[in-house]
């Protein structure tokens, strides 16, 4: 559906080619419907939001309140950065029309006469495809005063980032957008769709989820919600990377697959000789999942009762309930496999790596503790691993999580926390080094 | 607080308290006397919510079926709590709220929050100028673990960085509370500093090629929670609790800041502004907050000095005042004239009213001083006390109209005898060639200067930080200053020496305190019936209209 186009054969990004496909052909029905009732098909369709936290977009849609007064913006948040995710890109490098058209129509529906999509730093080439795809659309009436006769009004601009993965949390996002430190804003009293961009009602949605949109314009919210499962309806944008054997960037029935299915049949399977040893179900920031790991899953009955069962790692359904049953989450739809070659020490100070240098700097916790992490977990690796460090590491990352002012606070002590439980003896081997007086390196 | 504001309820720890709707969560914890640890709140700027130290668990009332809150058994409703903690520096209080600030949950917050901010603080109290006043060790104490476990190497981070002429900079110290930048913005109107790189190297700086140079810029050393902003003037001078703390004002302009004098051993090492929302809130300039150098001089007069042959001499109180009043009893009040000054207290403007009067009403004036004021603190008339100096008619309503005439007078020899009171003529008019024809010149001051060198009694005075007494700022608020520190040498109160003069000219007066010359005043100005000095307070009282106060005291008896 939203991959559709992504690799197909004599597909071209150009607005001729993506209009002979039938392009925007839903923002001409979009346009013939009332926004309330875009917004309604939205809510039917039960679409939750794909940047990671999984909000449902109708009703973050419906925050705006009838007869606002200030201007309403909406801003397309192609900041992908996650480790591990690499999805948005596609649909931004093959695909721009797909966006524009989903973006267009979701302003028409909540009343937004100018967006932004801000696309990171290291996405040049998407910036540049995206401004000729912005001015082809223009120049056909898409885009601009009075889209397609409808007295609809709607610029978009694209805004680059400078490089930083806090730019993609939606309040850090909007102070970049407004020239300043990406500092994410304290919630309450700073909710976008209350006030959000210039201190106006913003809705900030991800560039997979704009482009469902015109999906559930054209085949309505009903039928889009019959895809997946209630409550996780329609079809996920999964990337995996890691020890599989084709790796890639799969557009599936959310729930549709078990990470069994996606490894062993989507994927080509583990390395030849290897076992799986964990997955990070939703990009680098979700909890890892450790094969051999039960979970205990609740699933409706035709007569509506619920019934408990347990399953493995391989059996659990790539949605946002079930992975949020077994303690992590779908996040950004980043699946990073890992097998039994891994070192969980290590794979965990890559992950720290990554965060410390990535924490705005903003609130206590996560400035010192992302990078007080970091430095454990190198100096376990490089032979200075003493036996406190397990039950330190964890420590210092349930001092982070819930702590924050942004979502980064647990961004960066998910993996820690989760990596030296379900790790825990690969953890106490390298804490136990220097205390064995080996020197390490 | 307006009667129309509501209250709400509010379950602090247990107890139902009310607070008016807009109180923040944080002072009505505080006002239940349950203090909430905080480093980057503070009440008089915006609320960031970033230090993360007065995370408190919170929760609102249970809803039932038919959306009304639950209620327990003592019928107060029920709280849901919120798992997560929240901060409790930008939300204001609600409905049936319910805070805890000593739960497990909220110990374990500071706890965190206490390691967070000191595994990559240099820990160099011993040298450090904050020591003693500082947050981070006051909150150590009460919200910290005893040991550390942190064995990696801190972040290094610039040291003795210059942000301006006044404030030096460890960046190391920064907890990064964003109070300074706050400040600057918000209250300075002068958007100068801002954070730069990331994560735990994030560091504080001036934009580029921008310097910390506003006239408010250490006011950022008095609101930052620990020492990374110290004042280049104060730094390594003493450790603050060898302070002595007096509370008084600024007189540097008529604006009156209220103040801390912070001395040792006869000796003022900085002043820093004290909380009064009538006057300057928590700040002040650095202007005035500097000006208090010349008080530690050592070129300060420290001896009554009288003319002789040889030149200014050295003598005994008694003789200095002996030799005034017979230099003032041989000539009439048309050829005296007496400068007085709007630095004076309400105290010494008072008796040299009485003064002049006793000399028969000879010409007076006081000099005026004015130059650019700005929006914030700093007032246009750099007289503390110009509206004293006008109530109680030592001036007229234009302080120093009668400058030039009593210049010329002096110029044309129509004038004999001049007392200069804490002002250099030379400064005001008169040159030094005028002065040289004078018969008589009697000056009181503390520091040596061309008027002091013409006189023929010289009287040594204190400083405002020498000396009690009251003034009234150009808003009509009558404010008390403090002594601090005793006067050099046998330099005296320039209350006691105007009260001597007047009695070597007409006899005992019978005042033998301050307080009897402030009585004086207050019988005589109805606007003041009924204060003492005492009753002044440590925040000053506001005076009724400054016109019918003048008017009134008029046609008081002398």
């Amino acid at each position: 559906m939203i991959f559709k186009n992504i690799d197909r054969p004599g597909w071209t990004i150009d607005i001729d080619c993506y209009l002979k496909d039938g392009g925007y052909e839903e923002l001409k029905k979009a346009l013939g419907m009332t926004p309330a009732a875009i917004v309604n098909e939205v809510k039917v369709s039960g679409l939750r939001g794909r940047g990671g936290a999984g909000f449902p977009c109708g009703a973050k849609w419906g925050f705006i309140r009838p007869g606002e007064t200030k201007p309403i913006y909406l801003i397309c948040n192609a900041d992908e950065s996650e480790p591990g995710t690499f999805k948005d890109r596609y649909i931004i490098h093959q695909d721009p029309h797909q966006l524009l058209e989903g973006t267009i129509i979701s302003c028409y529906a909540v009343n937004a006469r100018l967006a932004y999509i801000y696309i990171r730093g290291e996405f040049p080439d998407g910036a540049r495809i995206l401004e000729r795809a912005i001015a082809e659309a223009k120049a056909k009436g898409y885009l601009g005063k009075n889209i397609l006769g409808s007295g609809f009004d709607l610029e978009i601009y694209v805004h680059r980032g400078a490089g930083a993965y806090i730019c993609g949390e939606e309040t850090g996002l909007i102070e970049s957008l407004e020239g300043k430190r990406p500092y994410p804003r304290i919630k309450p009293p700073y909710f976008p769709a209350a006030i959000g961009l210039y201190m106006s009602p913003t809705i900030v949605n991800n560039v997979e989820t704009l482009c469902a949109v015109k999906h559930i314009v054209r085949m309505g919210g009903g039928e889009f919600a019959r895809i997946g499962k209630p409550n996780n309806t329609g079809t996920r944008l999964l990337c995996v990377s890691g020890d599989v054997l084709k790796p890639g960037y799969f557009e599936l029935e959310v729930g549709g697959v078990t990470f069994g299915e996606l490894i062993n049949d989507i994927c080509g399977g583990l390395r030849p000789g290897h076992e799986l040893k964990a997955v990070i179900p939703g990009g680098s920031s979700a909890k890892v999942l450790r094969a051999g790991e039960r979970y205990k899953l609740k699933s409706r009955q035709p007569d509506g009762s619920m019934v408990e069962h347990e399953v493995g790692l391989e059996e659990l359904p790539i949605d946002f309930d079930s992975l949020a049953a077994a303690g992590s989450m779908a996040g950004s739809g980043g699946v990073i496999v890992m097998d039994d070659s891994r070192d969980m020490v290590w794979a965990l100070n890559n992950i720290n790596e990554f965060y410390a240098h990535e924490s705005c700097g903003q609130c206590t916790p996560c400035r010192e503790g992302s990078l007080w992490m970091k430095k454990m977990t190198e100096r376990m690796l490089y032979g200075g691993g003493v036996p406190a460090d397990p039950d330190v590491l964890k420590s210092v990352a349930d001092h982070i999580a819930g702590r924050t002012i942004c979502a980064f606070g647990e961004a960066c002590a998910w993996p820690t926390q989760s990596f030296v439980e379900k790790f825990r003896d690969e953890f106490v081997a390298y804490g136990a080094k220097y205390g064995n007086g080996e020197t390490g390196s | 607080m307006s009667t129309a504001t509501p209250l709400l309820n509010v379950q602090i720890d247990g107890v139902w308290h009310q607070f008016p709707k807009g109180t923040r969560v944080i002072e009505a914890c505080m006002q239940a006397g349950k203090f909430v640890p905080h480093y980057c709140y503070h009440p008089k700027l915006s609320s960031p919510g970033n230090c993360r130290m007065c995370l408190i668990e919170m929760g609102m009332p249970r809803m039932g079926p038919e959306r009304k809150p639950e209620l327990g058994e003592d019928g107060k409703p029920l709280i849901n709590w919120i798992p997560r903690p929240q901060i409790s520096c930008a939300q204001d209080v609600a409905e049936g709220m319910g805070i805890r600030t000593d739960s497990a949950l909220v110990r374990d917050c500071r706890h965190g929050v206490m390691e967070f901010l000191l595994i990559n603080h240099p820990l160099d109290c011993p040298i450090c100028d904050q020591a003693g006043e500082c947050q981070l060790q006051e909150f150590s104490v009460q919200y910290g673990t005893g040991g550390s476990r942190f064995l990696e190497e801190k972040v290094k981070k610039p040291k003795r960085v210059e942000l301006g002429p006044r404030v030096t900079l460890d960046d190391e110290r920064c907890i990064l509370c964003s109070r300074c930048i706050r400040f600057m913005k918000e209250v300075a109107k002068d958007d100068v500093l801002g954070f730069a790189s990331r994560g735990s190297h994030t560091y504080l700086t001036a934009h580029p090629g921008k310097r910390l140079d506003s006239n408010y810029s250490l006011n950022t050393v008095d609101i930052c929670p620990v020492g990374a902003l110290t004042s280049t003037d104060f730094r390594f001078k003493m450790r603050v609790w060898f302070l002595k703390e007096t509370k008084s004002i600024c007189t540097s302009c008529a604006t009156g800041c209220n103040t801390v004098i912070g001395s040792r051993q006869n000796i003022i090492l900085r002043q820093t502004p004290r909380e009064n929302d009538e006057v300057n809130a928590c700040w002040m300039c650095d202007y005035g907050r500097l000006n208090f150098h010349y008080v530690n001089s050592e070129e300060r007069l420290q001896k009554p000095q009288i003319r002789t042959a040889a030149g200014l001499e050295n003598t005994r109180w008694e003789v200095a005042m002996a030799r005034a009043a017979e230099e003032l009893k041989g000539f009439p009040a048309a050829q005296i004239a007496v400068i007085a000054s709007a630095k004076m207290t309400n105290e010494e403007l008072w008796l040299t009213r009485r003064f002049i009067d006793a000399l028969g009403g000879p010409a007076h004036d006081v000099v005026p001083r004015t130059a650019e004021a700005d929006s914030i603190l700093l007032s246009a008339d750099r007289n503390p006390n110009t509206r004293g100096a006008q109530l109680l008619q030592v001036c007229g309503e234009q302080p120093g109209s009668r400058l030039g005439e009593i210049a010329g007078k002096v110029r044309s020899g129509e004038i004999k005898v001049l007392v200069a009171l804490g002002e250099d003529a030379t400064q005001c008019g008169f040159s030094n060639e005028d002065l040289a024809k004078l018969s008589s010149l009697i000056v009181m001051d503390i520091l040596p200067n061309a008027t002091t060198a013409s006189a023929t009694v010289l009287l040594p005075a204190s400083s405002f930080a020498e000396k009690r007494g009251s003034m009234i700022n150009g808003k009509g608020r009558l404010q008390r200053l403090n002594r601090a520190i005793a006067a050099p040498g046998d330099a005296r109160d320039d209350w006691e020496v105007l009260r001597d003069l007047v009695q070597q000219v007409t006899g005992s007066n019978g005042v033998y305190l301050i307080e009897d010359v402030f009585s004086q005043i207050a019988r005589a100005v109805p606007g003041m019936n009924g204060l003492t000095l005492s009753k002044i307070g440590d925040s000053g009282v506001h005076l009724e209209d400054g016109k019918e106060v003048t008017a009134a005291v008029e046609k008081a008896p002398v």
